[in-house]
């Protein structure tokens, strides 16, 4: 691997202890211990101004949306459509129709590949995915496939964890009717050169998707400026509540495709004869919708605004690299993801040692990573591991606390390898 | 020793543990311990999948008792399986078959660890009663 440079910490202690007091749970002991909350890539954490807005929500606005004409309906309403609005503006969309609310990027993933797919792929076509897809980007497009008779073909990676870009090249071809590729890698932490994936493709027509799960929460995203087709990420990965997620579609699409589920909502009249659907979002938005997931999408949003992006950005890299460099100093631990450009994300193996073992270990120390494949078997198959241990920073992470992880894994080894 | 005797004893020995990584640590040494299992019966069939490991269970009858070796690429889950070893390996099939093996509740371990992997410890138990059965009806056949 290419030599990693500790960076000082970029967050002055001071300014990390005003970031921690945001977030409630990181003054939560783990087994008697200090947490170490280093599964960020699973999900974020809260700060207490998106829990006191689920509080709020429920204690003063609590009611259904868009169909009642009482006061606490127009205000839910009010407040539901207005976070679009702010995604809108915080991917920089071209309107708030384009924004569709889901359950996560797993469903945004879902209605794509259903309701796009379904409809434009067919047999003998191509549908091309990387090789360092999470299952939820592989198997709505394997249904597809099943469905239709189209192929899945896999961008391959080289042995850093990165796209091999002239390979893509040479999978482009008239047949390749869709791409879904995420952003960044949550098994890896590869961040993947996408916007130059989109302009290949779409010189060839190809529509792109791109699965921004794991880089919501750390790079400003700028739908316009990727120029892609559609984009999905979770709320709670970016300080969010659980359950929501934003489907992001060019409104060409969107008009374009048939509903994904029926129900309330989402038509505009209804008879037993026929129905006619809503128009774009809310064609997508059967059902009540999860409203204070997504007020609480709003808070989260608000939040991130807050604070010093580009300065954060930074912050996380040093911790990544600090960490990389510590690790790969101990002897039988082997990276695996060394691309170039990275994300928060440190994934490792440790020659003799059971990545569960390790984990659980941690976990006595209060140290909360995971193990395990993450979700990216083919992943791990590329690599030929059973699965790896995996810490992900986030900007309330400490150089400290790496230490601590650093001497713990330490520690792991000494005592699982007697 | 019957089931319930070895059961008593394994929830004795725990009592002295009152944190949760002293418990992990004891159940790392147990799994130390356990012997190896022979290459010959890693075999698919003997395989139990679990999320994170993998687990090699072979179980032999002699004279109306059932007998178990198992094996496991985690040191933790090998302590896990140890315990059930001690507690049925050597007893009749029928008591395993009916046994409830309380102990796993009683030790406090299933709070601790995540579903997915109580589940796999469920399925070793599982798997120890089905090859008890097997040997059972062969017996009586």
């Amino acid at each position: 691997m290419g030599k990693v440079l500790t960076e000082p910490q970029v967050l002055s202690n001071s300014e990390i202890e005003k970031i921690r007091k945001d977030f409630p749970i990181l003054s939560v002991k783990a087994h008697g211990k200090p947490l170490i909350y280093f599964d960020n890539a699973a999900t974020s954490q809260k700060p207490q101004a998106v829990i006191d807005s689920l509080v709020r929500y429920y204690s003063t606005i609590n009611s259904n949306i868009h169909r009642g004409v009482h006061f606490l309906s127009q205000k839910a309403s009010h407040e539901y459509d207005e976070t679009r609005i702010k995604v809108q503006k915080f991917i920089n969309a071209d309107s708030d129709r384009e924004i569709v609310f889901v359950r996560g990027t797993t469903e945004g993933i879902n209605l794509v590949a259903s309701s796009y797919g379904r409809k434009n792929i067919k047999e003998g076509d191509v549908i091309l995915l990387s090789a360092m897809e999470h299952h939820s980007n592989i198997v709505p497009w394997q249904l597809v496939c099943e469905e239709t008779k189209a192929k899945i073909k896999v961008i391959p990676m080289n042995d850093s964890g990165e796209l091999m870009l002239d390979e893509f090249e040479k999978l482009l071809s008239p047949d390749v009717k869709f791409i879904s590729v995420t952003q960044t890698s949550n098994s890896l932490g590869t961040i993947n050169p996408v916007k130059e994936i989109i302009r290949k493709a779409h010189l060839l027509n190809i529509p792109v998707m791109i699965d921004a799960a794991q880089s919501a929460a750390h790079s400003v995203i700028d739908v316009i400026d990727l120029d892609c087709d559609f984009l999905a990420f979770s709320a709670h990965k970016m300080f969010g509540p659980t359950g929501t997620g934003i489907l992001y579609g060019k409104e060409k699409f969107l008009e374009a495709m048939p509903p994904y589920q029926g129900g309330g909502e989402m038509i505009s009249s209804v008879s037993f004869e026929k129905s006619n659907w809503n128009d774009i979002p809310l064609k997508f938005e059967a059902g009540t919708p999860d409203i204070a997931g997504v007020i609480g999408l709003g808070a989260a949003i608000d939040y991130i605004q807050t604070l010093d992006r580009e300065k954060i950005k930074k912050h996380e890299h040093s911790l990544m690299s600090h960490a990389s460099e510590e690790l790969s100093k101990i002897n039988g631990i082997r990276l695996i993801g060394t691309a170039s450009e990275k994300a928060s994300v440190v994934s490792f193996i440790i020659e003799g040692v059971n990545a569960m073992d390790a984990g659980m270990y941690l976990d006595t120390l209060g140290i909360a990573v995971r193990t395990g494949h993450h979700c990216t078997e083919p992943v791990m198959k590329r690599f030929n591991i059973p699965g790896t241990i995996r810490a992900s920073f986030m900007f309330y992470n400490t150089i400290e606390e790496i230490d601590i992880f650093i001497d713990g894994i330490k520690k792991a080894i000494s005592f699982l390898k007697r | 020793m019957n089931i319930a005797e070895k059961e008593k004893e394994i929830i004795e020995e725990f009592e002295i543990f009152d944190e949760w990584a002293d418990k992990y640590q004891y159940i790392i040494e147990i799994g130390q311990k356990l012997k190896s299992l022979e290459d010959k019966y890693k075999l698919d069939e003997n395989k139990i999948r679990g999320c994170q490991s993998s687990v090699w269970l072979h179980a032999f009858g002699e004279d109306g008792k059932v007998f178990f070796e198992a094996d496991s690429d985690s040191v933790f889950v090998k302590g896990e399986i140890a315990l059930l070893i001690r507690v049925l390996s050597g007893q009749k099939a029928e008591e395993i078959v009916n046994a409830e093996l309380k102990f796993i509740d009683a030790l406090g371990l299933r709070q601790h660890i995540a579903v997915t992997r109580a589940n796999g410890l469920a399925s070793m138990i599982k798997q120890m009663k089905l090859f008890a059965l097997g040997i059972q009806s062969k017996q009586s056949a």
